[in-house]
C-alpha cells in the first residue's frame, strides 16, 4: 500500500476499497482461528478453492479466511455472504455442495446448519444462534468479517477512523478525557481505571515515553487476546497509536506470548502494513505525530503478565517483579514513564473515541463498564469466546449462551479469573459479572477466564491444581510466594491422598492469609484465592477427605476404587483392550472384574466402557 | 564447528544490547531445540555479560532447554480446561506408552514429552500438541494410534540422531 499522506489519503483508500468490494458479492469466510484450524479449517479452505476451480467460479466468489468467532465448539465454521449462512462443523467433503448451492442460489445445507437443542429448529444466521443472541461483540464483532492480514479489510469496517478523528478533532488532553469519562478500567485483571492511569503518566516530565500491550496470556484457560491479535490485529495497534498521541510516547512494544505463532504472525503482518501505510513511524498522516511498534515474544513465564516483571523481561532481564511504587507510568521501561495496558483495553479505546465515551459508558453497571470478553471452558456445552456487556449474570452465561452443564450433570462451581481467581458455588449463580462483585465472593474478574465445573470435579483436587502452577511459576524473588505456594501444595496434596488432618483446614487459611498480605506483587497477593475460596464455599468437601478418606468427586486417586458392576457388564473385551497393566480379568462374551491390586487407576477401562459397566468407589 | 557458524550469523544480526539476550537465546533455541553450553558461552561473550546472567535467563523461562529434545515433541496441554476434561490422565498414558517415568525424551530420541500450560484452545479440550499440529478431545484409548503416526517405521540408532 503507498504511504498515506493525511486524513483525506486515508478516507480516499477506504472509499476506494469499499467500492472495490460490493457487499452484495458473494464471498465464503472461514474461521481460520487457533480452534478453528485444529479442527481442519485449512483443509475446508483449500478444498473451498478447489470446488470453485473446478466449477469455473474463482473470480465471481470470494474465499476468505478470517479470525475467530468464538464458538469454537461447533468449529470448523464458515458464512455465506452476502446472505449470512451461517454454517458449523463442516469438513472438506462438504465444499463441493456449499460451492453448489452458494453458485446456484440454490437453498442452504441443511445439515450445517445449527439445531436450537431446545426448539430442534435449524437457525440460518450467526446472531440468532442462542449462543450469540445475549452477546454484545463490541471488540469481536468484526473478526467474523475480515480478513486479519488485510489492511484494507480493515479500513472497510471503519478501521482508523478513530485516529482520523483524534488527529483532526482531539487535542490530546481531550483523549484522555474520553478514555476517562468512558470508565474504561483495565481489562488485564486488576480493573484500574484506564483514563487515571493515562492521566499521571501525562503529568509526568521526561521523555521519551512508552507504551506497552500487554498480551502475556498467561492463565490457562483463557485464550481472548490471543483470538482478538489474531483475528483483528489492526484494531489494537490503532488503539495504541490513539494512545501514543494522547499520552506523548513516541515507541511502543507489544509483549505477545511466543506460544501463539498465529497471533505473532498476523501482528507482525499488520505492524508492517501500518508502517508501509504512514500509520506508524514519522509524521504518522501529516499530523506531526510521531510512533513506532515493536513485537517482541514472551519467552514464557506467568508471572511476566505482572507489569514491572513485563518491563524487565523487555529489558532483557529475567522476569522479576520490583515494589511499586514507583509506578511504571512514573518510571517504566528503562526508567522512563510508560503506560502498560491489556490487548483489549487498547481495543477498545478506538472504540470508545468512534462511539462516544457516553456511548460506552452506558453499557455494564454503576462501577464496570462496557464489555468483557470471557474464555467460557471446562463442563460446558457452548465452549468459546463470549463477549458480553458487564454485569450479566452468571446464570445467562452458563444456561443462556452455554447452553448448560452436558450430560445432564449439575453445575457445582464457576472458576473466573485464571489461577490467581476464586470458585464462585453454583448457590450464587444469580451473581453479576462485575469487579467489585467478584471481588467480594473472593474471586476476581481476571483477564476473562472463565472455567465451568461439574459434579465431577474435585475441589480440593481443583485448589491443589492451582496451586501446583502457581508454585511453578513463581519467580522465586520474594520468600512468602516462593515458600507459601509450596508450603501450601504441599499441604493440599496431603489432604487429597486422604492423609490431612482437621487442623490442616487452619494452617491453610493462616498461611494463605499471610502469603496474600506479604507477597511483592500480584501473582504471591492472589495465589491464594483458589485454596480460600474453595475453602469458604467446599468445605465439606475437604472434610470428606479428612475425616471419612473419601472423595465426593470421585477425583483423587489415593481414595478411589475402580470395579465392574456385574449386572452392567456385557462381556465386549473393550476394557481389556485400553487396560496396560493386565488388571482386568475375564473372557470375552464372559463378566469381567478389576483386580485392584493391578489397577493403577488410570480410569481409562471406564473412558471406553459403552455400557457403562465400570464404576468408581 | 558448523554449529559456532549458526551462531555467528545469528549473533552478527543482534547488538549486544540488554534487550537483545533473549530474543538471540529464542533463535538459538528454534534452530537446535535446546541451547547447548558452548553457545551459552559465546552469548556471554558477546554480550560481555558473566555467563551466570545468560544461565540464570536460560533457567528462568519456560521456553528454554538446557537438554537436547527428541525429533518430535509432544506438548501435552494440562490447562485448566483441559485438566477438569482429563488431562493428567492422557499425559500419565502417554508416558506410559512412551516407557518414560517422567516427562523428558525416550532414549531413541524419538519423542520428548513436556506439559504445558495453556495452548489456548479450551474448546477442543483436553489437547496435546506434537510438533505444530494440535491433536482435539484426547482421550486415553486415542493415545497409542497417535503416537503411532509419528513413531519412525525402522528404529535409529540414537547416536544418529543425537
Amino acid at each position: 500500500m503507498p504511504k498515506l499522506h493525511s486524513v483525506k489519503e486515508l478516507n480516499a483508500r477506504r472509499e476506494a476499497g469499499l467500492g472495490a468490494s460490493s457487499p452484495a458479492r458473494p464471498c465464503l469466510t472461514v474461521c481460520a482461528g487457533s480452534g478453528c484450524t485444529a479442527a481442519g479449517a485449512q483443509d475446508v479452505l483449500q478444498a473451498l478453492r478447489r470446488s470453485l476451480q473446478r466449477q469455473g467460479m474463482e473470480g465471481a466468489i470470494e474465499v476468505k479466511s478470517t479470525g475467530c468467532h468464538g464458538f469454537c465448539e461447533k468449529g470448523p465454521l464458515m458464512i455465506v455472504w452476502p446472505e449470512g449462512i451461517f454454517y458449523h462443523h463442516v469438513t472438506a467433503g462438504d465444499a463441493a455442495a456449499i460451492v453448489g448451492s452458494a453458485c446456484n442460489g440454490r437453498r442452504p445445507l441443511d445439515r450445517l446448519l445449527y439445531q436450537d437443542p431446545v426448539s430442534g429448529k435449524r437457525v440460518l444466521h450467526e446472531e440468532d444462534v442462542p449462543f450469540y443472541r445475549l452477546q454484545q461483540r463490541v471488540l469481536f464483532g468484526n473478526n467474523g468479517r475480515i480478513d486479519p492480514k488485510s489492511i484494507d479489510d480493515y479500513l472497510r469496517v471503519n478501521g482508523y477512523a478513530a485516529l482520523a478523528k483524534v488527529l483532526t478533532e482531539f487535542p490530546p488532553e481531550q483523549v484522555v478525557g474520553a478514555v476517562k469519562r468512558s470508565g474504561l478500567r483495565g481489562r488485564g485483571g486488576a480493573g484500574f481505571p484506564t483514563g487515571r492511569k493515562w492521566e499521571v503518566m501525562r503529568q509526568q516530565p521526561g521523555a521519551p515515553k512508552y507504551i506497552i500491550c500487554n498480551a502475556d496470556e498467561g492463565d490457562p484457560g483463557a485464550f481472548m487476546d490471543r483470538s482478538l491479535l489474531e483475528g483483528n490485529p489492526h484494531s489494537v495497534i490503532e488503539g495504541m497509536i490513539i494512545g501514543a498521541y494522547a499520552l506523548g510516547a513516541s515507541e511502543g512494544y507489544v509483549y505477545v506470548r511466543a506460544e501463539y505463532p498465529l497471533a505473532v504472525q498476523h501482528l507482525s503482518v499488520a505492524l508492517a502494513q501500518a508502517e508501509e501505510a504512514g500509520l506508524l513511524g514519522e509524521n504518522i498522516l501529516g499530523s506531526g505525530l510521531t510512533f513506532r511498534a515493536h513485537l517482541v515474544q514472551g519467552a514464557g513465564a506467568f508471572v511476566c503478565g505482572e507489569e514491572t516483571a513485563l518491563i524487565a523481561s523487555i529489558e532483557g532481564r529475567v522476569g522479576e517483579p520490583s515494589p511499586r511504587p514507583p509506578y511504571p507510568a512514573q518510571k517504566g521501561l528503562w526508567g522512563k514513564p510508560t503506560v502498560i495496558n491489556n490487548v483489549k483495553t487498547w481495543a477498545s479505546v478506538p472504540v470508545i473515541i468512534n462511539r462516544g465515551p457516553d456511548w460506552y459508558a452506558a453499557i455494564g453497571t454503576e462501577r464496570s463498564k462496557g464489555t468483557m470478553v470471557f474464555s467460557l471452558v471446562g463442563k460446558i456445552n457452548n465452549t468459546g469466546l463470549v463477549e458480553v456487556p458487564m454485569g450479566i449474570t452468571l446464570r445467562k452465561m452458563i444456561y443462556e449462551i452455554g447452553g448448560g452443564i452436558p450430560q445432564g450433570k449439575s453445575l457445582k462451581a464457576v472458576q473466573i479469573g485464571g489461577p490467581s481467581g476464586g470458585c464462585i458455588p453454583a448457590s450464587m449463580i444469580d451473581l453479576p459479572i462485575d469487579y467489585e462483585a467478584l471481588t467480594e465472593a473472593g474471586s476476581m474478574m481476571g483477564s476473562g477466564g472463565m472455567v465451568v465445573m461439574d459434579q465431577d470435579t474435585c475441589m480440593v483436587d481443583l485448589a491443589r491444581y492451582f496451586m501446583e502452577f502457581l508454585e511453578e511459576e513463581s519467580c522465586g524473588k520474594c520468600f512468602p510466594c516462593r515458600e507459601g505456594t509450596q508450603r501450601l501444595r504441599e499441604i493440599l496434596t496431603r489432604i487429597s491422598q486422604g492423609l490431612g488432618h482437621e487442623e490442616d483446614l487452619q494452617l491453610l487459611e493462616d498461611l494463605g492469609w499471610m502469603v496474600r498480605e506479604t507477597s511483592l506483587c500480584g501473582l504471591g497477593q492472589t495465589a491464594p484465592n483458589p485454596v480460600l475460596t474453595t475453602l469458604r464455599y467446599f468445605r465439606d468437601e475437604y472434610l470428606s477427605h479428612i475425616r471419612e478418606k473419601r472423595c465426593p468427586a470421585k477425583v483423587c486417586k489415593e481414595l478411589i476404587t475402580y470395579h465392574i458392576e456385574p449386572a452392567l457388564c456385557d462381556g465386549c473385551g473393550a476394557c481389556v483392550r485400553v487396560c496396560t497393566s493386565e488388571a482386568i480379568l475375564g473372557e470375552r462374551k464372559k463378566l469381567h472384574s478389576i483386580d485392584n491390586a493391578k489397577c493403577i487407576k488410570c480410569g481409562a477401562c471406564m473412558e471406553v466402557c459403552v455400557p457403562k459397566a465400570v464404576v468408581v468407589n | 564447528m558448523r554449529g559456532t557458524m549458526q551462531l555467528d550469523e545469528i549473533l552478527k544480526d543482534s547488538s549486544n544490547h540488554a534487550e537483545n539476550l533473549i530474543p538471540v537465546l529464542q533463535q538459538i533455541q528454534a534452530k537446535h531445540h535446546y541451547l547447548p553450553e558452548e553457545a551459552l558461552r559465546h552469548v556471554a561473550g558477546h554480550f560481555q555479560i558473566p555467563l551466570t546472567q545468560v544461565f540464570h535467563v536460560a533457567t528462568f523461562y519456560n521456553c528454554f532447554s538446557l537438554e537436547p529434545v527428541g525429533e518430535h515433541l509432544v506438548q501435552v496441554c494440562l490447562g485448566t480446561a483441559c485438566h477438569v476434561r482429563g488431562a493428567a490422565r492422557v499425559l500419565d498414558r502417554l508416558l506410559r506408552d512412551l516407557k518414560l517415568a517422567a516427562p523428558g525424551t525416550t532414549g531413541d530420541f524419538q519423542f520428548t514429552v513436556q506439559p504445558v500450560r495453556c495452548v489456548g484452545c479450551c474448546a477442543l479440550a483436553p489437547v496435546v500438541r506434537i510438533d505444530s499440529n494440535t491433536h482435539s478431545h484426547l482421550t486415553q484409548a486415542k493415545v497409542r494410534g497417535l503416537l503411532k503416526r509419528y513413531q519412525r517405521k525402522e528404529a535409529v540408532p540414537a547416536a544418529a540422531v543425537a
